[in-house]
């Protein structure tokens, strides 16, 4: 089964009650395998076929409200047209599931993975999850459900999965059985639904007397949802023996050398440790499955001990010191006791592969900078066609 | 709480759904709507409102004017979000049998003929049952009074003044009913405050349709059209009796003009009692206030002719 089709079985198995759809490459299939589902059947849902994916995500903000199960995905263009709509989605604590097949931003126009819509949803209160396989997207998306309407959470989640490497990448995909993803995810319990009985105002205008104490709490209550990630992560791992955490770490320990990445780059990189391993050599490997909350702990746990760190971006900030995840983990470890030497690199834009050949380049640099003792100020790039 | 046909204010239901207090304009014509709207709709009622005037003025936290429960998302989308709430309604009214309520969406003009039109046009197209509401005060008056889609032929906004080279907006106004009736809705009428029983029949009217209605509000606005609060519904009036707001609906295939107007009185006398039509008045905008007097004559032929046919 390819990642989109993974992804939609586990949105049929959540027994989802409402589907707003709009087509955009690469998740496409996501939303024609869920209409198939609905006309045939198979998932007793209203799949509201709407005109852009501004209203997607709009229509969605209004089923959770009610009280519905909703789902929807999207990529590039569509995120970057639904995220005023994301925001709202958060701070009114709708509970929706979004899968991304991450894509490039135009332009120019580009249908392959870049996470740029990823990194575009990182400050709007969304948590965001990375598969990098299509086993964990499928997974991924069954606990986003359960994360997203625990009552210590309510918060809405993007499951991402790289645009056509796991979107249309057939793999192989253990399923769970539809009454065993019953008992993982119970029907939703909505907590203040939309209710003629009990009538509430909700996106009331907030000025300067209530606004910042209403996005301090939100602000809270979104850190307050790290524990119960964790916890849903490991009661999933009990419950099929698949076992997920916020950061995953592979040949880290005693490794000088760590490279990280988001998506499916972290299985390249693993495969290069492997290989190098193999030669004598050590590189850790260190990817997030949890992307937002940032997993500012765990970084700092996987990458302490490290005397180099290389953190891939598949993005670009025009005019930033460094790329977004870069970014995002030298905020982390700047505070940490002990600080590896940072430098990132650029790779993969558009959908320009990442071979473990380009691991070892990687390797080879970060050996480099151990040997200077210092890591250059701005991103390399990987990948770059010569000349 | 009420069905069917009124023949005079005393008939309107007492009960309110929505509270003074509010910050509306005085002698804004929007409160009107609101409250025939919740009175005339009959069972549980959802309000779903784009971002505008009654937006901002009714929900100021920590208060709220809204004896339903009202969603704002944004400005553009309400109708997309009504979707939502429609769809989910029916899909959890099958599987846990919640009653299912019926969904108002409220938008200003900026909301409907112009940001949010393609949300409109999206929700009409797939034919959820939701009534459509918009209240039109025929420009951005949240904002401070610039031009929409909405904004009659030859007013002054801020964004297009009654200048010495371009005396005020120089397009027409979208027909909204027609706009309607060309995505296939079953029910679609204009509606005025100076005009009440009128108002409340249709509004009870399109209620008792399953599917998409719109409702075309006209609301005064005294703030926007430079005009004394105390005469909003003399303004209003003037705007049916000129027959530059004709009071009709469509229904099923046939047009109706529910207050005929034999004998029109001058479009002068409407425009020189507002601030935003005086400059038509001047000799140099002489062929402006002609055009509009024909665009008027000929709209209103037009549905005549229409509800003659269509009977």
């Amino acid at each position: 089964m390819n990642g989109d089709r993974a992804v939609a079985y586990a949105v049929k198995q959540a027994k989802v009650d409402v589907i707003s759809a709009y087509p955009i490459t690469p998740q496409t299939i996501i939303v024609e395998s869920l209409a198939e589902y609905v006309n045939n059947g198979e998932l007793d849902a209203a799949y509201i076929p709407v005109e852009s994916e501004h209203s997607a995500l709009s229509a969605a903000v209004g089923a959770s409200l009610a009280g519905a199960r909703v789902f929807t995905a999207t990529s590039s263009q569509g995120l970057a047209f639904m995220w005023e709509i994301l925001w709202i989605a958060a701070g009114l604590r709708t509970t929706i599931v979004m899968a991304m097949g991450n894509r490039a931003l135009s332009p120019n126009i580009n249908i392959h993975c870049s996470h740029d819509d990823a990194y575009a949803a990182r400050d709007t209160g969304w948590m965001q999850f990375f598969a990098e396989n299509v086993q964990e997207a499928y997974d991924l998306t069954l606990m986003a459900f359960r994360i997203s309407e625990d009552h210590r959470v309510l918060f809405p989640s993007i499951v991402n999965l790289d645009g056509f490497i796991l979107t249309h990448a057939a793999e192989g995909l253990r399923v769970l059985e539809d009454r065993d993803v019953d008992e993982f995810l119970p029907p939703k319990k909505p907590v203040n639904a939309i209710d003629p009985e009990r009538p509430m105002t909700y996106g009331a205008l907030d000025l300067i007397d209530w606004y910042m104490e209403h996005r301090k709490f939100q602000f809270e209550a979104f850190e307050s949802t790290r524990p119960v990630i964790k916890e849903v992560f490991e009661e999933y791992g009990e419950f099929t023996g698949r076992s997920y955490s916020p950061v995953k770490t592979f040949n880290t320990e005693g490794a000088e050398v760590v490279l990280v990445a988001l998506g499916s780059s972290a299985g390249t990189l693993r495969h290069a440790s492997r290989e190098l391993a193999a030669e004598g050599k050590k590189l850790g490997v260190v990817s997030l499955t949890q992307y937002r909350p940032f997993p500012v702990d765990e970084i700092r746990r996987a990458l302490s001990e490290a005397s180099v760190v290389g953190v891939l971006d598949r993005s670009l900030s025009f005019g930033s010191p460094a790329p977004q995840l870069f970014a995002d983990i030298a905020s982390a470890l700047y505070s940490a006791k002990r600080r590896p030497l940072l430098f990132s690199a650029v790779y993969g834009l558009g959908g320009r592969d990442f071979t473990p050949q380009h691991a070892r380049e990687l390797f080879s640099f970060a050996q480099e900078v151990l040997r200077k003792g210092e890591a250059p100020q701005r991103s390399i790039w990987i990948g770059l066609r010569e000349g | 709480m009420s069905t069917g046909v009124i023949r005079s204010l005393k008939e309107i239901p007492k009960e309110e759904f929505f509270a003074p207090g509010h910050r509306l304009c005085a002698g804004c014509g929007a409160t009107q709507v609101i409250r025939f709207a919740l009175k005339a709709v009959p069972g549980p009622k959802v309000v779903v409102n784009a971002t505008g005037c009654v937006e901002v003025s009714t929900t100021v936290f920590p208060y709220t004017s809204w004896g339903v429960p009202w969603v704002h998302v944004a400005f553009e989308n309400a109708p997309a979000v009504a979707s939502g709430i429609e769809a989910a309604f029916k899909v959890l009214e099958r599987k846990q049998g919640v009653r299912r309520p019926k969904i108002i969406v409220l938008a200003g003009d900026g909301g409907t003929f112009d940001i949010g039109f393609q949300a409109l046009s999206g929700a009409l197209e797939r034919g959820h049952d939701f009534m459509f509401i918009c209240y039109d005060n025929e420009a951005y008056m949240n904002t401070g009074i610039q031009r929409s889609g909405a904004t009659p032929k030859g007013a002054h906004t801020t964004t297009s003044p009654a200048g010495r080279v371009i005396p005020g907006k120089l397009e027409r106004k979208k027909n909204l009913v027609e706009i309607a009736i060309a995505h296939g809705v079953r029910y679609a009428a204009t509606m005025n405050p100076a005009y009440p029983v009128d108002m409340y029949n249709k509004i009870a009217k399109a209620a008792s349709f399953q599917g998409p209605t719109v409702l075309h509000y006209y609301s005064p606005c005294p703030t926007g059209w430079y005009f004394d609060p105390s005469r909003s519904i003399e303004v209003a009036r003037l705007a049916v009796q000129t027959r530059i707001w004709p009071l009709y609906e469509y229904e099923d295939g046939r047009y109706r003009i529910t207050v005929p107007v034999k004998e029109p009185k001058p479009i002068e006398d409407y425009f020189k009692l507002q601030g935003r039509f005086r400059h038509l008045l001047e000799p140099e905008n002489r062929w402006l206030l002609e055009e509009i007097k024909r665009e008027v004559e000929e709209n209103w032929n037009r549905l005549v002719k229409l509800s003659q046919i269509s009977q």
